[in-house]
């Protein structure tokens, strides 16, 4: 499952992201604000209108936006309910 | 030892550092661009508890010293030496956001490890405090290897001790500290010890429903934040057109008393008549904008400091990205529709510099409230005052028209823009959505007096020069005896020339004529018309009134249409050029501006003037 595809509300953890599939500055940017392998995150709200874009991704105490695109290069694996506490 | 000269705030965006810098600095602030970017360059007098003043400077916001944009560009060399003619400040002031520490220590410690004086500031420590965050300073201290000042710049809390750390940083720096001698770790090295760092500085943590979440919930919602934002923004431009006109009236007529002042202490010469026409109602025509400038300010900095602003952009992603552009485009471009002046200003928040360019470059397109008195008499004077149904007024469908007109050149020129002159990858849009804030009333009157100050040094300097010369123009050679003025100056020379180019897209001399002292702003249009027309009118009711009925005998109704579809694109506002002059730092960008947005004034008002003319109107 990539992050575009994770439901609203639901926890996960990055486990890859192609970064070949970014271009270099955004991959840049999107690691410095710490969407990077490991890290925890949830999207928070999706954009309006066609395609739900932009996505607005929780990752550690920061609301992060992003397009779809970006969101597509990153794989994650969601975290069970159960385990840790609640990111959102 | 020798006296401290420089420091520098450093830290992520949203660490507060505009409000830390505000509270240390006061209102004596410089701003300029640093030379060669167009990068705002912030800095003022930082008083020691020594009483020795050291020159601080707020360097860009920025997430490393790898930079991804001009900004961070700019940031990476000051720290570094390596901006040509800027001394390295000789301390570093590292901001923290304490609510956000694993974030922001990731940066903190890319400059600590650079091993030169450095204090931390763990900034806005009250709003950690609401988030139910209790941290440790001295753990951090501990950690880092150097001082941790706790601050809340907006209470003025810990600025005392702030100073005085930054005083004794230097000595300090000679010795590095013997735990942290590990200069280059990478990003996620740093990024775990970040982790790990602020893991050991919370004291306490208890999760509570956090008020942003709360806002977001409302304010990101699919379908009532779209309707918030619009009604938002109807506010606002209710505020600029209804707010202002008091005071651009008051500044108006401040503007003609100091002209009858003049004129009646003056013997009548040419100088009297350079200072009253010239100089006093040129430089005046300009100034008036200013109440709207500063009221459409207020509100954009008020966006800006209460985080709103990055929701605006998160909104209007989808629709921006749609002809190239960004989210963060939307309000400098909303902006426009008062004044391309502000609007144009505004760009600094886009931090991809094609996007931005792009941005400055169709920002002259939205319709800005100076067409309105030029729009307003040549409908009044040439539409019927009839509904085409439903209500619906013509003349009211022919301004709307206009402005869509407006809207739709500008998308359509954006889109080329991106695949041609401003071509590249967009770095599309990655952006942090700030906690929210209380906007601060003295950091936003800084801020407002600084964007007054910006328009009004430009009104001093070219815009007076650009005065001058047109007054120049149109009063020189002189007229002999019963010869108009204006028809014997070099201007009136210009405009039989300007009338061979313009005669294909139907406009006749007179019209040619009023382009000319118009470039100053467009509404003198109808001032200068006027003047051609002879009309003299007590108030301005009966002037127009009077104008449109002159304007009727002289102009079919195809050169009417053709006049309206040139001002909706002619660049014809000397502010918004030299504003963009200053924001591109050079000619090269207003020039293309001025060339393509003549271009497109002179198709679109010909394309007007023949299809009216092959419709039989």
């Amino acid at each position: 499952m990539t992050l575009d595809q994770l439901p609203i509300g639901k926890r996960a953890r990055i486990v890859r992201v192609d970064w070949d599939r970014l271009v270099d500055e955004e991959a840049q940017r999107l690691r410095a604000l710490g969407l990077d392998s490991g890290a925890r995150v949830a999207v928070a709200h999706r954009g309006v209108f066609a395609g739900a874009d932009p996505l607005a991704v929780i990752v550690g105490r920061m609301t992060v936006a992003l397009r779809r695109v970006h969101a597509a290069a990153m794989v994650v694996d969601p975290v069970p309910e159960h385990e840790g506490e609640r990111v959102a | 030892m020798t006296r401290l000269r420089s420091a520098a705030l450093v830290g992520n965006p949203n660490a507060g550092k505009s409000a830390l810098f505000n509270a240390l600095t006061g209102a004596r602030q410089k701003i300029a661009n640093y030379p060669g970017v167009t990068v705002e360059r912030k800095s003022g007098r930082l008083v020691l508890p020594s009483g020795e003043p050291v020159e601080l400077t707020d360097l860009p916001g920025s997430y490393g010293l790898h930079p991804t944009s001009p900004d961070e560009a700019v940031t990476a060399k000051v720290i570094l030496g390596q901006f040509p003619g800027e001394a390295a400040p000789e301390v570093l002031v590292v901001v923290l956001d304490a609510s956000n520490l694993e974030q922001h220590l990731v940066f903190a410690q890319e400059v600590i490890a650079l091993g030169r004086p450095t204090v931390v500031a763990l900034n806005m420590v009250d709003l950690a405090e609401r988030d139910g965050l209790v941290l440790d300073p001295q753990a951090l201290e501990r950690a880092l290897g150097v001082p941790v000042i706790p601050t809340v710049a907006v209470r003025r809390r810990g600025l005392d001790e702030l100073a005085a750390a930054i005083a004794s940083a230097e000595a300090r720096a000679a010795a590095p500290h013997p735990d942290h001698p590990r200069p280059h770790i990478d990003l996620t090295e740093r990024r775990l010890s970040a982790h790990a760092i602020a893991e050991a500085a919370i004291v306490s943590e208890t999760r509570r429903h956090r008020l942003h979440a709360k806002l977001d919930r409302l304010l990101l919602h699919p379908w009532i934040g779209p309707v918030i934002l619009f009604a938002l923004l109807f506010v606002v431009f209710q505020a600029v057109f209804a707010g202002a006109t008091p005071f651009a009236d008051a500044l108006d007529g401040g503007v003609s008393w100091l002209g009858d002042q003049v004129r009646a202490a003056m013997p009548p010469s040419l100088a009297r008549d350079l200072m009253t026409d010239g100089i006093i109602s040129g430089v005046g025509s300009v100034v008036v904008f200013l109440p709207q400038i500063v009221i459409l300010f207020f509100f954009i900095l008020a966006m800006e400091a209460s985080g709103y602003m990055a929701r605006a952009a998160f909104l209007m992603d989808r629709m921006m990205a749609g002809v190239g552009l960004s989210g963060r485009s939307f309000i400098p471009l909303l902006s426009s529709f008062a004044c391309a002046i502000p609007g144009i200003m505004a760009t600094r928040s886009i931090t991809d510099p094609r996007d931005r360019l792009t941005t400055i470059l169709i920002a002259p397109m939205m319709t800005c409230s100076a067409r309105l008195p030029v729009y307003a008499v040549i409908i009044a004077a040439f539409i019927p005052n009839r509904t085409v149904g439903l209500g619906v007024g013509l003349q009211g469908l022919v301004l709307l028209a206009l402005y869509v007109a407006g809207i739709v050149g500008a998308m359509v020129v954006a889109l080329v823009l991106r695949r041609s002159v401003t071509k590249g990858a967009a770095s599309g849009f990655i952006m942090e959505l700030p906690k929210y804030q209380m906007p601060r009333l003295k950091d936003m009157a800084i801020g407002l007096w600084q964007r007054a100050w910006i328009f009004l040094r430009r009104a001093g300097t070219i815009i007076f020069t650009v005065t001058v010369v047109l007054w120049l123009l149109l009063n020189f050679p002189r007229a002999h005896e019963g010869q108009n003025q204006v028809d014997a100056s070099l201007a009136g020379h210009i405009a039989n020339g300007l009338a061979v180019v313009v005669e294909p897209i139907g406009f006749n001399r007179d019209m040619a004529l009023s382009l000319i002292p118009a470039m100053a702003a467009r509404e003198v249009a109808v001032s200068s018309l006027a003047t051609t027309y002879a009309v003299a009118a007590a108030d301005d009711a009966a002037g127009s009134q009077q104008l449109g009925d002159r304007l009727r005998a002289k102009w079919t109704l195809p050169m009417a249409l053709a006049f309206l579809a040139w001002f909706v694109f002619a660049p014809q506002c000397m502010s918004t050029i030299a504003v963009t002059r200053r924001e591109t730092n050079g000619w090269k960008w207003p020039a293309f501006m001025l060339g393509y947005l003549f271009a497109l004034a002179y198709i679109a008002a010909g394309v007007t003037y023949w299809s009216a003319v092959a419709l039989g109107l």
